[in-house]
C-alpha cells in the first residue's frame, strides 16, 4: 500500500455571546420557550429590515486579532439565498468575496511540537432556526429562537493532516474565544459547530486531492472519528482504483460513518450578492487598534510563560492555560510569590479539580480565592501542616469558608516541630517496641517505617513525620 | 364646492379656522368613495377606524391642544406599506389575509401627526407593473376616462386623489411608480432622494431603488408629506442622517435663474410626440418667467433600463423568496413533501409578472451570470450617477417626459412586457442614480388623457425640485388633477 496524507480544513461556527442579536433588538438568549425571542425583523416579516449590532464586529474583530488576521476596516455584508423552513428570509446575511478578518495564523502543540496552522478568513453572519420533531405532531416545528444569533466563522487553511491536529486546532480556538469571553462555546447547546472538509493525497505529493465536506459533526469527538473515517473511506477508494468524487457528507456519529448529502452536480447556487439593506461596514483604525488592546494574554503564551518561568511540565501548562477559570486561579496564586508554582498546579489539576468535578461548581464559583490556596499551600511548604491536614482545610474552606491559619489553629492541625518534645516521643516509642528496634539494628531497616508510625499514631498525627524519621534513625544508630 | 376637492393645504388652513372639522373632511371623502370607488377601484381594503380617527383629531382641536398640520387630513397608503392591523396584501394572492402586526416608519409618523388613513390601495401585484393591471384584487381605471389604466404600480394611490377619493396619498417608486401613475392621472408624485424617507415596513421589491413617495393635487400638498415621512430612522440602516426638511414652508413660487437641463436622450423618437410638445410647452412656460433652458446629453441613460431590470429583479428574487408557505400568506393546499409546498405555494401564489422578475432576477445572480448580467448592471449604475453628478454642476434640475405616452386602454399592454419596460426609460434613471424628481401634470393630450413633466434634481435637492415644480404651478394657476364628470 502506498504512503497517504490526510489533509484536512476545518470551518468552525461560534454563536457570539452578545447581549442582543446581530440584526436586531432580541435578546439573544438560549434555552427559552420556542419563539419567544423573536421579533419582526429577525422572522423577516415582509417590510422588516436588518441593523448591524456593532458588538458583533467588535468580537468579530477581537477574534481576528487573536488570530493574527489582517483586518478588513471596509467589508460588506452578502445575501446567500436558499429555501429552508428555518432561515424565515430565505436567505442568510453573511459576508462573501470580502470578510472582516483574514490571513490569519495559530500555533498549535501537538506531541510537544508547535506547528502552525493558517487562518483564510473569519466572516460574520446570522444563524438560522431550528426545526424540532415531536412524537405529538406528524409535521416538523420550527422555533425561530435561534435566528439572528451572532456567528463567527473561522475557516481554517487545509494546513491540518491528522485527526489529532484538528483537535488541537479546535481545542485551541475554544480556549481563545472562552478568554475573549465572546462565545459560550457550549458544543451540547450548538454554541460552536465544525463543517470538516477532508482530502488525502499520496504522502510526499504537493498537490491536493479532491475534497469531501462533512456536516453535523457536533462534537470535537465526533470530529476526530469523522476524519479518520473519511480519510480511511477515501484511501480505500484511492486503493482499489477509483476515483473520489467532491460531495457534501453527513456524519453519523452514533453508526460511525458518512453518508453522501449532496454531490458537486446537485450543489446548491447560493446566488451570493450584496446585501442592499446594510451599508458598507466600517471599522476605523482607531476602533481596531483599541479592540487590539482588549486581547487579553492567550492560553500559548501562557504554556509558554508557564514551561519558561514557572518551570511547569507543559501538559500541566496546557491543561491549566486550555482553562480559562483554571488559569485565572493560577495565575492570581502564583502572583502572590507566596509558595511554589508547581504547588499550586498540583493543587489545581488535582485535590481543586476533583472536588468541581464530584460537586458540579465551577473553579471559581467556591469560596477558595487566590489567597486562601497561597496561604494554605504557603502553610503546607513551610511544614506547618502535613499534606493529609492540608486536604481537610481545603474541605472546610470550601464547605464552610475561613481562612487557612484559623482554620489550622481550630482544628489544631499544626503539625508538631518542636524537636525537644518529638525527641522525647522518638525515646518512648523507641523503648516500647524493643523487638522492632532489634530488628533494626539486625539490618531490617524497614522496621524504621514502623516506628515512624508508631510515633504517628501516638502524636495522633501531629508529628512532624520527617522530623521524626531523623530523630528515630539518629536515636537508633547512636 | 364639497371638502374632498380641496387641497391638504386649503384644508388643514379651513381646520385651522375651525371652519370644518376632521369628520366634515372624511364625510365627503366617504362619500366621494361610495359614488366613485365602484368605477374606480382604486383601494384593497378601507380603513374601518377612519371615523373613530377623524373624531379623536377633532376633540383634540376642541381641546385647544397644537396639532400638526396635516392632523386630520385623509390619506390613503398603497397596499405595500405596512399598517399594523389593517392587511396589507402587494395585491397578491400571496399576501391576501396578511395583517402586519406592525406600522412601517411613515405609516407611524402619519399617524402621529393625526393623519386619518382612508385606506390601502391597489397597486401592481408586489409593485411590479405600471398599469396597476398585475394586481391580484382587480384593475383600477383612470379617472378621467375609466376605460383607460391609471399607470402604475401606485395606480391606486393616484387614482384615489384624482377621483378625490382621499386628498393625498402615499406610494413607492422602485423605477417610477409614483410619478408615472401621478402623471396618468394629472397629479404631482415625488420620489425622494435614496434614503431621504425611511423603507422600514415598505414591502420590498427592489430595495436599493426604491422609496416612498408623496402623491397629491398640488406641489405644496406633496412637499407637506413628504416633510412629514421624511427623516433619519434608527430601523432603516440605508436612511439618511439629516435634518428634518421644511420644504413646504420654504417653498418658493419664482423660477427666476433656475437652470434646467433637457437631456436629448429624453425626447427621442421612443417619446410620443404629444409629450414632447407638451413637455416642451411646459419649459417655454418656465423660461419666460427667468429660467435658463439648457440642451444637455446623458448618453448613458441609454443603459439604463437594462441596468434596472437586472438590478431590480436580482434584488427581487431575493427579497420575495420569504414567501414560501411556512409562517405565513398563501400556502397551497395539497402537497406533497416541502420541495413540493414551496412550488405549488409560489406557482399558486405570484402572478405571472413577479414569476417572470423572480426567474430573471434567479437567472441573473446565478454562478457563471452574476458577473455577466448582475455586476456589469450595478457598475452601469455607478456611471450613470457618475453622468447625472456631472449634469449637476451645470444645471439645477433635469427635466424630462414622466413617461413616454399617455395611459393606454386597459388590456392593451398586457402580452409584450418588454415593451413596456422599455416604456420605463424617462423614470428608472432617478432610481439608479437615487436622485429625487417629481412628476407635475403639464397639459393633456387629444384625448382628453393628462400628461406629466418630470423635474430630476440632485441628491437631497428636494427642495430645488419642488421650487421648480411649484414656480410651474403657479404658471399654470393650479393643476386640475380632479377628473371631472365622474
Amino acid at each position: 500500500m502506498k504512503q497517504y496524507e490526510t489533509v484536512i480544513g476545518l470551518e468552525i461556527h461560534a454563536e457570539l455571546n452578545t447581549e442582543s442579536k446581530i440584526y436586531c433588538s432580541c435578546r439573544n438568549a438560549f434555552g427559552q420557550e420556542p419563539n419567544t425571542q423573536i421579533c419582526p425583523v429577525c422572522m423577516g416579516l415582509p417590510g422588516t429590515l436588518p441593523t448591524l449590532n456593532e458588538k458583533a464586529v467588535d468580537f468579530a474583530v477581537r477574534m481576528g486579532h487573536a488570530l493574527s488576521c489582517r483586518i478588513n476596516s471596509v467589508c460588506r455584508q452578502d445575501r446567500k439565498n436558499y429555501f429552508y423552513p428555518d432561515l424565515p428570509k430565505a436567505y442568510q446575511i453573511s459576508q462573501a468575496d470580502i470578510p472582516l478578518c483574514e490571513n490569519g495564523h495559530l500555533e498549535i502543540m501537538i506531541d510537544g511540537a508547535e506547528k502552525t496552522v493558517g487562518i483564510m478568513r473569519i466572516h460574520i453572519e446570522e444563524d438560522a432556526g431550528k426545526l424540532l420533531h415531536d412524537a405529538s405532531y406528524a409535521g416538523s416545528l420550527a422555533d425561530y429562537n435561534r435566528c439572528g444569533v451572532p456567528l463567527i466563522e473561522i475557516v481554517t487553511e487545509p494546513d491540518i493532516r491528522s485527526s489529532g491536529e484538528a483537535k488541537a486546532v479546535l481545542d485551541t480556538i475554544r480556549g481563545i474565544l472562552r478568554y475573549l469571553d465572546i462565545s459560550d462555546c457550549k458544543m451540547q447547546e450548538g454554541s460552536i459547530r465544525c463543517d470538516v472538509n477532508v482530502s488525502v493525497r499520496e504522502k510526499g505529493s504537493s498537490e491536493l486531492g479532491i475534497r469531501c465536506e462533512m456536516k453535523n459533526v457536533n462534537s470535537f469527538s465526533a470530529a476526530v472519528r469523522g476524519i479518520e473515517y473519511e480519510a480511511k473511506r477515501q484511501i480505500g477508494i484511492l486503493e482499489s482504483g477509483g476515483v473520489i468524487i467532491q460531495e457534501t457528507r453527513r456524519w453519523d456519529d452514533a453508526k460511525g460513518m458518512s453518508f453522501t448529502m449532496r454531490t458537486k452536480e446537485d450543489a446548491e447556487d447560493y446566488r451570493f450578492f450584496p446585501e442592499p439593506d446594510l451599508g458598507t461596514i466600517v471599522v476605523s483604525e482607531e476602533r481596531i487598534e483599541k479592540l487590539k488592546e482588549t486581547i487579553p494574554e492567550l492560553p500559548n503564551a501562557k504554556v509558554f510563560r508557564y514551561v519558561k518561568e514557572h518551570g511547569l511540565p507543559e501538559t500541566d501548562a496546557r491543561l491549566i492555560a486550555d482553562d480559562i477559570d483554571k488559569a485565572k486561579l493560577y495565575d492570581e496564586c502564583t502572583a502572590l510569590g507566596k509558595c511554589r508554582p508547581k504547588s499550586v498546579s498540583n493543587w489545581i489539576l488535582g485535590d481543586i479539580s476533583k472536588f468541581c468535578n464530584d460537586t458540579g461548581r465551577s473553579i471559581l464559583g467556591t469560596p477558595l480565592t487566590a489567597e486562601k490556596l497561597a496561604g494554605l499551600i504557603a502553610e503546607t511548604e513551610k511544614g506547618r501542616i502535613s499534606s493529609s491536614a492540608a486536604k481537610t482545610v481545603f474541605r472546610v474552606i470550601v464547605d464552610e469558608g475561613g481562612e487557612p491559619c484559623e482554620i489550622i489553629e481550630r482544628l489544631g492541625l499544626a503539625q508538631n516541630s518542636d524537636t525537644e518534645s518529638l525527641k522525647q516521643l522518638a525515646a518512648e516509642i523507641l523503648a516500647a517496641n524493643e523487638k522492632s528496634v532489634s530488628d533494626y539494628k539486625n539490618g531490617k531497616k524497614n522496621a524504621l517505617g514502623y516506628l515512624v508510625g508508631q510515633c504517628m499514631k501516638a502524636s495522633g498525627g501531629r508529628a512532624n513525620p520527617e522530623i521524626i524519621r531523623e530523630l528515630l534513625e539518629n536515636l537508633l544508630n547512636g | 364646492m364639497k371638502l374632498y376637492e380641496k387641497t391638504a393645504a386649503e384644508l388643514s388652513e379651513m381646520l385651522r379656522n375651525k371652519k370644518c372639522s376632521a369628520a366634515e373632511i372624511l364625510n365627503d371623502v366617504n362619500e366621494r368613495i361610495k359614488a366613485a370607488e365602484g368605477k374606480i377601484g382604486a383601494y384593497v381594503t378601507l380603513n374601518n377606524n377612519a371615523a373613530e380617527e377623524a373624531r379623536a383629531v377633532d376633540e383634540s382641536i376642541a381641546r385647544g391642544e397644537s396639532v400638526h398640520p396635516l392632523a386630520g387630513i385623509p390619506i390613503a397608503v398603497k397596499d405595500n406599506i405596512s399598517t399594523r392591523g389593517i392587511r396589507t396584501t402587494c395585491s397578491s394572492r400571496m399576501l391576501e389575509n396578511y395583517i402586519p402586526p406592525f406600522d412601517a416608519s411613515a405609516v407611524e409618523r402619519i399617524k402621529n401627526a393625526g393623519m386619518i388613513i382612508t385606506g390601502k390601495t391597489n397597486t401592481d401585484e408586489f409593485a411590479m407593473g405600471s398599469t396597476t393591471e398585475t394586481s391580484y384584487m382587480h384593475p383600477t381605471r383612470n379617472p378621467h376616462n375609466t376605460d383607460y389604466v391609471p399607470g402604475g404600480s401606485s395606480g391606486g394611490s393616484a387614482a384615489a386623489v384624482a377621483a378625490g377619493e382621499t386628498i393625498v396619498a402615499l406610494g413607492s417608486d422602485t423605477g417610477g411608480s409614483v410619478r408615472q401613475p401621478a402623471a396618468l392621472c394629472g397629479a404631482v408624485g415625488i420620489k425622494p432622494t435614496y434614503g431621504r424617507v425611511s423603507r422600514y415596513g415598505l414591502i420590498a421589491y427592489a430595495s436599493s431603488l426604491e422609496q416612498i413617495g408623496a402623491i397629491g393635487k398640488s406641489v405644496r400638498d406633496a412637499a407637506m408629506v413628504l416633510d412629514l415621512i421624511s427623516g433619519h430612522d434608527p430601523m432603516d440602516a440605508t436612511s439618511a442622517i439629516s435634518e428634518k426638511t421644511d420644504y413646504a414652508l420654504n417653498l418658493r413660487e419664482t423660477a427666476k435663474g433656475l437652470r434646467i437641463g433637457v437631456p436629448d436622450e429624453y425626447f427621442s423618437e421612443n417619446i410620443d410626440d404629444d409629450v414632447k410638445e407638451a413637455v416642451y410647452g411646459a419649459l417655454k412656460l418656465l423660461e419666460s418667467e427667468g429660467a435658463q433652458i439648457k440642451r444637455i446629453s446623458l448618453p448613458d441613460t441609454q443603459f439604463a433600463v437594462n441596468a434596472y431590470y437586472i438590478i431590480a429583479s436580482a434584488e427581487a428574487s431575493s427579497n420575495l423568496a420569504r414567501y414560501d408557505g411556512v409562517k405565513y400568506g398563501y400556502r397551497a393546499e395539497n402537497f406533497d413533501g416541502l420541495t413540493d409546498m414551496y412550488e405549488k405555494t409560489r406557482s399558486e401564489g405570484f402572478g405571472n409578472e413577479v414569476k417572470r422578475r423572480i426567474m430573471l432576477g434567479t437567472f441573473v445572480l446565478s454562478s457563471g451570470c452574476c458577473d455577466k448580467y448582475y455586476k456589469r448592471a450595478k457598475l452601469m449604475q455607478q456611471r450613470i450617477s457618475e453622468e447625472f453628478s456631472e449634469a449637476f454642476t451645470d444645471c439645477d434640475v433635469i427635466a424630462a417626459p414622466s413617461y413616454p405616452c399617455a395611459a393606454f386602454r386597459i388590456g392593451e399592454s398586457a402580452g409584450d412586457p418588454v415593451e413596456m419596460y422599455s416604456r420605463d426609460i424617462c423614470t428608472v434613471t432617478a432610481n439608479i442614480a437615487g436622485l429625487p424628481a417629481i412628476s407635475v401634470p403639464c397639459g393633456k393630450n387629444s384625448a382628453g388623457l393628462p400628461l406629466g413633466m418630470q423635474l430630476i434634481g440632485n441628491k437631497f435637492a428636494e427642495q430645488i425640485i419642488l421650487d421648480a415644480a411649484n414656480a410651474y404651478e403657479k404658471i399654470c394657476g393650479g393643476f386640475n388633477t380632479l377628473a371631472a364628470n365622474l
